[in-house]
């Protein structure tokens, strides 16, 4: 089965439900005025944004998210058995970019064997192993998103382990 | 785990930051790139007017930017002595690859040797030499005179067959026309070394012969004529993985039909259709599958055929298009030997005679029941692929076809005639030297052959690594050839050459303290006595160079200036834009100094007459190299300026005029139909008259009955060769810790291992390790392991079979598969899913 939610996301995709409120918080707290005032940080410092709760989740089921902002969109899984970077009771919820780190293409995530695979140049990565590139000509593997879950459930994104494809720093 | 770099923003290329033409020095398609370097303390902004894109940089790019790169193209390097800032990032202006990269050019600046971000550490710095019981640091004279006066005792001349050689003659990577003329200037001017042998095969000849000596250099057409042919037909070979950009670039828009307009411009009186393509290939390829998600799997017909039988095949379908006359008869008429046959018998040097096309139609014939049996095909199948390559289009127009082929039958069964079979079919169906034709090696490397004649080196040429098993040579030189990692029957080999040089280690180490003159004495009655003694140059301390006595450091391309070209002859050169590491030097420099150090030796010896041969080398740089070899060998065109100007597009060889401060190339060879590779004044193509005969090379047969698993193997994308920048590479061996060997699911049953499992590989010619990686696509009995790699290297089953000129056949080796032990921690957590992409 392929996943139609994901054919349609855009790169201008908005952010959807209980996302925008935090997202917008976030984003003030990530406004270049602030960068300017402070020594650089080691890494570039991330903002904290709820992508769902625990709840909206359905077994092999992505959702649509993005981050760190609008322009880089992602997907949140839960795969339903423990997986690496996986957060969660049963240590199975993860989130990557689906933005393909060779040329930039959008990714579309394939339920049957739990890849991303990139229709640009075929290339194809593992969302229960990390995002390994399995086969493919970029050069990293699929960028993670760290995810914390709070008391209540809900799921918030706050870092991400590669350079996002198509910019310099990954808070733009 | 999968690797993560944990880099999350780059530094920006200022504006004003240095720029560079760069050859990718990995694989034979040789894209385009251009190098960025910038002082350690600046940077570029954000802002259009601050960095070298003039784009905003604040805002998400596009898909396929080029104001992009990703970490794996930056680092920090020394030039001039100082640290700067590096971004090598692929090029969209070189027509090659249009700004594609690919997982192995990609990572070309983080595979730089750095002291700042601690990448390539392997990387050699000094010379070495083999003391006190280890090797030692020391300088180049104390090194390069050890190497001379060794050398100086078991050399005279007009003898020197106890000096052995393997020398790379390839371009790329640290190869290229400046160095292969230094060593070649070296071993085959100053010297007539017999006993020596390339990269990749254990002996000093041609991949391809055959083609050669129908009239037919194996580079003979343009990467431009995939996106104007009507059929591709691939053999032996996965050009999405190993001819990447070439592939994605220039097959796939022909392929999908993007390139309709440019045919119908072009060749404007014919139809056109977006291509088809048969590929021969006895393993189901991650290319077969992309065929046919871009061109539809109608378009695709993939001929799964007995591995091996591809001479079989081509002889078929040569008797089949002949039948139904699909031939280019003016061509055949004006342009190929019309007899008295032979124009070449077989013999010791030639496995198959070489004739008119009369005569090799009667001797290839071959009945498509025959062929069908042979090679496991369906007969349908065969004719659909005749008619998809031969059967004239609507309006009688002659057919397009390119004859793609590579390792598949280079390193297959019965070399000589299964290349020349497949150049058969190109020359009757006229497809040599036309827009979308061509019968033409794929490529591993690229080329940067120069060198003087090599003619004393004999045909068959001798079989040098057997030569060292049966204990002849007494020096060896190597020059970045690592045999332990990429030779056949090379457990055997390794056992042998370890317990010779070993003797050598011992008499040096027993002369501990003493005098130069006496630790000579001690290796020459050593190497008298049985020993070798190794001298091993390259950019690393490799798998063979831990035999070595004497280690020489190296530089690649872009450490220094060097000129390669690629599988359409198109020749660029790479601008040195960083400080090689430590003391290394160009090959063609150490060739020199080398030289240098003989005739001082010589001389010092009293042999006056001798030593005068090595003079010559007094090059300031590798620019002179290049003056001395293919500037003066080459019509005197081509110098670094005219070159540099040319930048990552260069000019396609042969290169024949400068004009309007340009040079100017040839796109295509053989566009006049006279034929010149053989050498024969009539400059008219033969035909190869090769009948099918089974398995060639000794043993062969006898293994396939006795084992029970085909050990086929090759190269993947992500590894580049014997992956000897790779091994330090955490992307890659992340990817791969252990060598895969891809097994039918049913077979890992067999067997009983799980995916990650390390199985051990074992058959009469010796055994080696691996990593199952099931694979559903697989056939039964058909396994396919990595080759080349240093955690596993599959050469070591392969028996020492060879075919008359002593080309391996590396494809065909039999094996039983035992399991070793559970997957090791390193495999843990690593992907085994498909490697074929899904929509
Ligand atoms: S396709 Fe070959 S030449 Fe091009 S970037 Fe990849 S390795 Fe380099
Ligand atoms: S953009 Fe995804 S493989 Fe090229």
């Amino acid at each position: 089965m392929k996943c139609n939610q994901l054919v349609e996301v855009g790169r201008r995709q908005f952010l959807r439900g209980g996302l925008v409120a935090t997202a917008g918080a976030a984003a003030a707290t990530m406004m270049p005025g602030r960068a300017k005032a402070a020594p650089p940080m080691a890494l570039v410092e991330y903002p904290s944004n709820r992508l769902a709760n625990l709840s909206d989740l359905k077994l092999n089921e992505p959702m649509d998210i993005a981050y760190p902002d609008g322009d880089s969109p992602g997907v949140l899984l839960k795969l339903g058995k423990a997986v690496e970077g996986g957060v969660g009771p049963q240590m199975d919820i993860v989130a990557f970019s689906v933005t393909c780190p060779h040329k930039g293409f959008p990714l579309s995530y394939n339920t049957d064997d739990r890849t991303f695979n990139c229709p640009g140049h075929y290339s194809r990565f593992d969302a229960e192993a990390g995002g390994q590139e399995v086969w493919g000509h970029a050069t990293q593997n699929l960028p993670q998103f760290t995810l914390r879950i709070d008391a209540k459930g809900d799921i918030y994104a706050e870092g991400v382990d590669e350079l996002l494809y198509g910019r310099l720093s990954n808070v733009l | 785990m999968a690797y993560k770099r944990q880099i999350d923003r780059l530094p920006i290329i200022p504006k004003d930051a240095k720029e560079f033409n760069v050859t990718c020095h990995y694989c034979i398609v040789g894209c385009g790139y251009k190098a960025y370097t910038w002082p350690m303390n600046k940077q570029g902004g954000t802002a259009p007017g601050a960095n070298k894109f003039g784009v905003d940089l604040g805002q998400q790019q596009d898909a396929q930017t080029p104001n992009w790169y990703a970490p794996s193209m930056y680092n920090v390097v020394k030039q001039g002595g100082q640290d700067v800032h590096l971004v090598i990032k692929p090029d969209d202006n070189c027509v090659v690859n249009s700004g594609l990269g690919s997982v192995r050019g990609a990572r070309m600046a983080e595979n730089r040797r750095s002291d700042v971000t601690g990448t390539q550490q392997q990387r050699l710095t000094e010379p070495m030499v083999w003391r006190y019981g280890t090797w030692q640091p020391t300088t180049w004279d104390d090194a390069l005179d050890l190497v001379a006066q060794v050398t100086a005792r078991v050399v005279d001349k007009g003898k020197e067959d106890d000096l052995f050689v393997s020398m790379f003659d390839h371009g790329g990577s640290a190869g290229g026309y400046e160095n292969t003329w230094g060593t070649g200037k070296l071993y085959f001017g100053s010297m007539k070394v017999k006993n020596c042998r390339i990269h990749n095969r254990p002996a000093y000849n041609s991949e391809v012969h055959s083609t050669r000596d129908m009239g037919i250099g194996e580079l003979n057409n343009c990467y431009e004529d995939y996106e104007l042919t009507d059929a591709i037909f691939l053999v032996g070979g996965n050009a999405m993985e190993t001819q990447s950009n070439l592939f994605l670039n220039h097959w796939v828009p022909g392929l999908r039909g993007d390139s309709m307009d440019k045919k119908k411009a072009q060749l404007p009186n014919e139809p056109h259709a977006p291509a088809k393509i048969v590929i021969v290939d006895p393993r189901r390829t991650v290319t077969i599958n992309t065929c046919e998600v871009v061109a539809g799997k109608d378009n695709v017909l993939h001929l799964q055929i007995e591995s091996g039988t591809d001479l079989a095949l081509f002889n078929t379908l040569f008797t089949y298009i002949v039948d139904k006359g699909w031939l280019d008869n003016d061509f055949i008429a004006a342009s190929t030997f019309q007899g008295p046959d032979p124009a070449q018998a077989e013999n010791k040097a030639y496995p198959a005679a070489l004739t008119s096309f009369k005569a090799a139609v009667a001797a290839c014939k071959m009945s498509l029941d025959d062929g069908a049996k042979i090679c496991g095909l369906s007969k349908d199948d065969i004719v659909k692929a005749a008619e998809w390559i031969a059967k004239p289009k609507d309006g009688g127009a002659r057919k397009r076809t390119v004859f793609p082929y590579e390792k598949g039958i280079i390193w297959g069964n019965d070399n000589y005639r299964t290349i020349g079979a497949l150049v058969n079919i190109a020359l009757a169906t006229g497809n040599i030297g036309r827009p979308g034709g061509g019968v033409v090696r794929l490529g591993g490397h690229q080329e940067g052959y120069m060198r003087p004649d090599e003619s004393h080196v004999g045909r068959p040429a001798a079989y040098v690594d057997d030569l060292i098993i049966k204990g002849q040579g007494k020096v060896h030189h190597i020059w970045a050839n690592d045999h332990y990692k990429t030779t056949l029957n090379a457990t055997e080999f390794k056992r042998i050459y370890n317990k010779r040089t070993n003797m050598v280690k011992e008499a040096m180490d027993a002369v501990a303290g003493g005098t130069r003159a006496e630790l000579i004495d001690a290796i020459v009655k050593a190497v008298d006595a049985g020993g070798l003694f190794s001298v091993n140059v390259d950019i690393i301390h490799s798998q063979i160079g831990q035999a070595a006595h004497v280690i020489l450091p190296a530089v690649e391309s872009g450490e220094m200036n060097l000129t390669s070209m690629n599988g359409e002859r198109r020749l660029r050169l790479t601008e040195r834009y960083m400080d090689g590491p430590g003391s290394a030097k160009p090959d063609c420099m150490i060739a020199a100094a080398l030289a240098q150090n003989m005739e001082r030796v010589l001389r010092a010896m009293g042999k006056a007459d001798y030593a005068d041969q090595f003079k010559g080398y007094d090059w300031k740089s590798e620019e002179d190299a290049f003056m001395d070899g293919y500037y003066a060998h080459t019509g005197k065109i081509v110098t670094y300026d005219r070159l540099r100007a040319m930048g990552t597009n260069g000019v396609q060889e042969p290169v024949v005029d400068y004009k309007d401060d340009k040079l100017v190339g040839t796109q295509r060879l053989y566009t006049d139909g006279k034929f010149d590779r053989h050498g024969r004044p009539d400059k008219k193509a033969l035909f190869c008259a090769g009948a099918w005969r089974g398995w060639q090379a000794p043993g062969k047969a006898d293994e396939k009955v006795k084992y029970a698993f085909l050990i086929n193997n090759g190269r993947s994308n992500i590894n580049w060769q014997n992956h000897f920048l790779d091994q330090e590479n955490d992307f890659v061996s992340d990817r791969y810790p252990f060598p895969f060997i891809e097994m039918h699911p049913d077979d890992m049953a067999k067997v009983g291992v799980k995916a990650g499992d390390l199985v051990e590989v074992y058959n009469d010619a010796g055994a080696t390790q691996a990593m199952a990686y099931p694979t559903p696509t697989a056939r039964p009995g058909e396994t396919f392991m990595l080759f080349g790699t240093p955690t596993g290297q599959q050469g070591n089953v392969v028996n020492p079979g060879v075919n008359e000129l002593v080309l391996p056949d590396y494809k065909h080796a039999w094996a039983n598969i035992r399991k070793l032990a559970d997957a090791p921690e390193a495999v843990r957590g690593i992907s085994f899913k498909s490697k074929e992409y899904t929509a």
